[in-house]
């Protein structure tokens, strides 16, 4: 019999860690590698053993949305500790981003949370020819150049944007993401 | 090793966190004083094997009531006649929402029924009043495609609960309080869980989702009384293994599919339990060439030992996403003169199929579709293989459409048989189509394997979507059809002694009931959200009642929006959000 991390974190309110760490926050808190984004962070390429910072020309246009973990400038912590934490970018005209959007925006670069605000998916397609961003599983469509609004599909919001910058020559987390990332609450 | 080892990270914080915890006085929380156990859950008595085999008329103790899945109540209290004065008797939310889908089960007057979310409740059956509830919500970051239950097991004095996080947990039936909980499989990985345990043979039998992020799918029986796994079997098999012939010699059965979305049905007689399994992981048949055994596919398990005996691949090479969601019913039937100890499957791709079980293999006896279906040109009329329009077949690079949809003619909604009436109740959609092309796609634990892009069409000229058909299954023929010109249908389907047939599915919010020898329309109400819960009928103190769940989302919700976006402000999304819902007769 096995229960994994689950009972542990129940025995652990049990004894009154509740107190000061709710369940679901618990391992965001103590973990680096499953805290969010956050300002200043780098990132890289999911997938990238060698966790090389992302740069701007890394990013192209026209290409389909590069997948990226933020990672810890101090330690090299790679924030792949949740799945709620991958992260899209693309690069897009800026001229044809809305202005919330074009702010956000880093050359161009736009960021937002891969994971679909409907059940969980990942938005992992990219139509070039309508320059929109697609979720296979149950259809959702977003629009990044007007800050990933639904533009068709059961999703019941926009997908959280992430705030960049460019730093000595390197793609930097502006900003936390603009909203609670992950899917329709229950 | 980037994207690594989370759990291994969270575990550490998490004992560092108990270590505190306990240098900090946890002497200072006394336990709580065990809650009282109320009267109804004192008297109850355990549910037996034999009870489970030859339940009483009032009872329905497993999610179709009846091992065969015919979803049938024998109670003819309330029947066309009378049904006009059916009226809730109670209604109970939730406080989740997501799709709705379980049934309520009832005994000895506690029903009990799961939701969204790793909720089960126990509520007095005739009065409504709540007498525990479970609650385990998933991990924020928890894989879950589709947030739904659909529904517990009972055997003794225990409920039986698949998590959405891939546990099968055992709750005590007279206080909800966790026995045991045992994970079945990684959720980090991509498996998690929809179904409803079964019970058969002293064991309890799950199976696994996950199909879209390349698992490898099985059906697993546990102790009851332990959790211990008794065996595993898997439905895609290892090299080597009966099947492994119609797979390519490489990697691809590792990630394979083959996900196990519902419970099973089984024959006590000869010990075989019936499984639908998914389709093949990444969608496109092209990357794993081959039959692909045994995904798209009915498989027949020995409880006892986890083999498979049997099997019927209704879909070769799938590459369309039609999981053969549903397992088959198990009826007997006529055919030219002969009883046909049967197997009855509306499947996905469209087909209506007869099929004949043994102690072992299935045999094929006639395949027809149901709804418009331009992929298969021809069954072979000995073995029911189909003969595919290649130029139908999406693959990597190649876009192709076809009908039904990837939905399917029928999803996940089970059908329900009458064997008064002699008819088969179908919760059908007609005049949907899509296009899929496939990408290429490598495999990531935990992150999507589809391989695929699809989009959504309306057949040209379509006058309506959603169906309740009824087939007469000793002739084999269509006897009526109700159409719904401006909702598909997502509801699971009740048939009762009283000749009625009862459902909901659509997007007006509408529960019905229907003639069920007719098919008219006898009586409606509108709840609080899509009704695409499991209806089951029982009854408490001489009294027949019909329960149901309200509660709209997942697949319904996708296909709603999806339509939206083909006829702008014609399907707007349906209110959501769960109830229980409870009828009976005016008294």
């Amino acid at each position: 019999m096995s229960i994994g991390r689950r009972r542990l974190l129940k025995d652990g309110v049990c004894l009154g860690v509740g107190l000061t760490l709710s369940p679901a926050l618990a391992p965001g808190q103590a973990d680096p590698a499953a805290l969010r984004p956050q300002q200043d962070d780098l990132l890289v390429r999911s997938g990238d053993a060698g966790a090389t910072p992302l740069i701007p020309d890394d990013i192209k246009r026209a290409e389909t949305q590069t997948l990226a973990w933020a990672m810890d400038p101090k330690d090299g912590t790679v924030r792949s500790g949740s799945r709620l934490n991958l992260v899209l970018l693309l690069r897009l005209d800026p001229a044809r981003l809305s202005p919330d959007t074009r702010s956000r925006s880093a050359d161009g670069i736009v960021g937002y949370t891969a994971i679909c605000t409907h059940t969980g998916c990942e938005v992992e397609e990219w139509r070039a020819e309508e320059e929109l961003l697609y979720c296979g599983c149950h259809g959702s469509m977003f629009d990044p150049k007007d800050g990933a609004r639904v533009v068709d599909g059961p999703a019941p919001r926009m997908l959280p944007a992430l705030p960049l910058k460019v730093v000595d020559g390197r793609l930097v987390v502006a900003d936390a993401f603009t909203a609670r990332v992950g899917f329709q609450a229950v | 090793m980037l994207e690594t080892p989370r759990l291994i990270a969270s575990l550490s914080a998490i004992l560092a966190a108990l270590a505190m915890a306990a240098g900090s006085g946890s002497a200072q929380q006394p336990p709580a004083p065990p809650v009282p156990v109320p009267p109804i859950l004192q008297r109850y008595t355990p549910v037996t094997a034999e009870r489970l085999r030859a339940p009483e008329d009032g009872d329905w103790l497993m999610i179709r009531r009846t091992y065969n899945g015919w979803g049938y109540s024998p109670v003819n209290q309330i029947t066309p006649a009378n049904v006009g004065r059916l009226r809730p008797v109670w209604v109970f939310s939730t406080g989740v929402t997501s799709g709705h889908e379980a049934p309520p089960l009832v005994h000895d007057g506690v029903l009990f029924v799961s939701t969204p979310g790793n909720q089960v409740l126990a509520i007095e059956a005739a009065t409504g009043r709540p007498l525990w509830r479970y609650s385990d919500p998933p991990l924020e970051d928890v894989i879950a495609l589709h947030r739904t239950s659909r529904g517990v097991a009972l055997l003794g004095d225990k409920v039986y609960f698949a998590s959405a996080d891939a546990r099968l947990v055992a709750l005590d039936v007279r206080t909800g309080k966790e026995i045991w909980a045992t994970r079945i499989g990684d959720n980090a990985s991509g498996y998690y869980m929809t179904l409803a345990p079964l019970v058969a043979q002293g064991k309890v039998l799950v199976g696994a989702s996950g199909g879209e992020l390349g698992i490898r799918g099985f059906v697993a029986a546990f102790d009851p009384d332990t959790g211990s796994e008794l065996w595993r079997t898997f439905t895609v098999p290892a090299p080597g293994e009966p099947g492994s012939e119609t797979w390519p010699r490489g990697d691809q059965w590792k990630t394979g599919g083959g996900s196990v979305w519902i419970t099973g049905n089984y024959d006590p007689e000869t010990n075989l339990a019936y499984w639908g399994t998914g389709n093949g992981g990444p969608w496109m048949g092209d990357r794993r060439p081959g039959d692909n055994l045994y995904t798209a596919s009915t498989i027949a398990i020995d409880v006892a030992t986890g083999r498979i005996k049997g099997h019927f691949q209704y879909t070769p090479n799938e590459s369309w996403d039609w999981d053969e969601v549903s397992p088959p019913i198990l009826v007997d039937y006529e055919r030219n003169g002969r009883t046909v100890k049967g197997l009855i499957d509306v499947a996905r791709n469209g087909y209506l199929w007869f099929l004949e079980r043994s102690d072992g293999p299935i045999r094929f006896v006639e395949g027809k579709p149901y709804v418009k279906q331009n992929v298969f040109r021809r069954l072979d009329p000995k073995t029911g293989r189909p003969e595919i329009d290649p130029a139908r077949k999406p693959g990597t690079g190649t876009k192709a459409a076809f009908c039904p949809s990837l939905w399917g003619g029928k999803n996940w909604p089970p059908i329900a048989f009458n064997p008064t009436t002699r008819m088969i109740y179908i919760p059908a959609n007609e005049n949907l189509c899509s296009e899929i092309e496939g990408r290429e796609v490598n495999y990531v634990p935990g992150r999507s394997f589809t391989g695929g892009i699809s989009t959504f069409q309306v057949a040209p000229g379509a006058d309506h979507i959603g169906e309740v058909q009824a087939w007469n299954v000793d002739t084999g023929e269509r006897v009526w059809t109700h159409t719904f010109e401006k909702s598909p249908t997502w509801g699971p389907m009740l048939t009762t002694g009283g000749g009625l047939v009862f459902t909901g599915g659509t997007n007006d919010r509408m529960f019905r009931a229907f003639d069920a020898t007719t098919g008219k329309v006898l009586w409606e109400v509108a709840t609080n959200s899509g009704v695409i819960g499991q209806p089951s009928s029982f009854v408490v103190d001489g009294r027949q009642y019909i329960a149901v769940q309200a509660g709209w989302g997942v697949d319904s919700r996708g296909m709603q929006a999806r339509l939206d976006a083909v006829s702008p402000g014609e399907f707007p999304p349906v209110p959501e959000g769960g109830a229980i819902w409870v009828f009976a007769l005016d008294r």
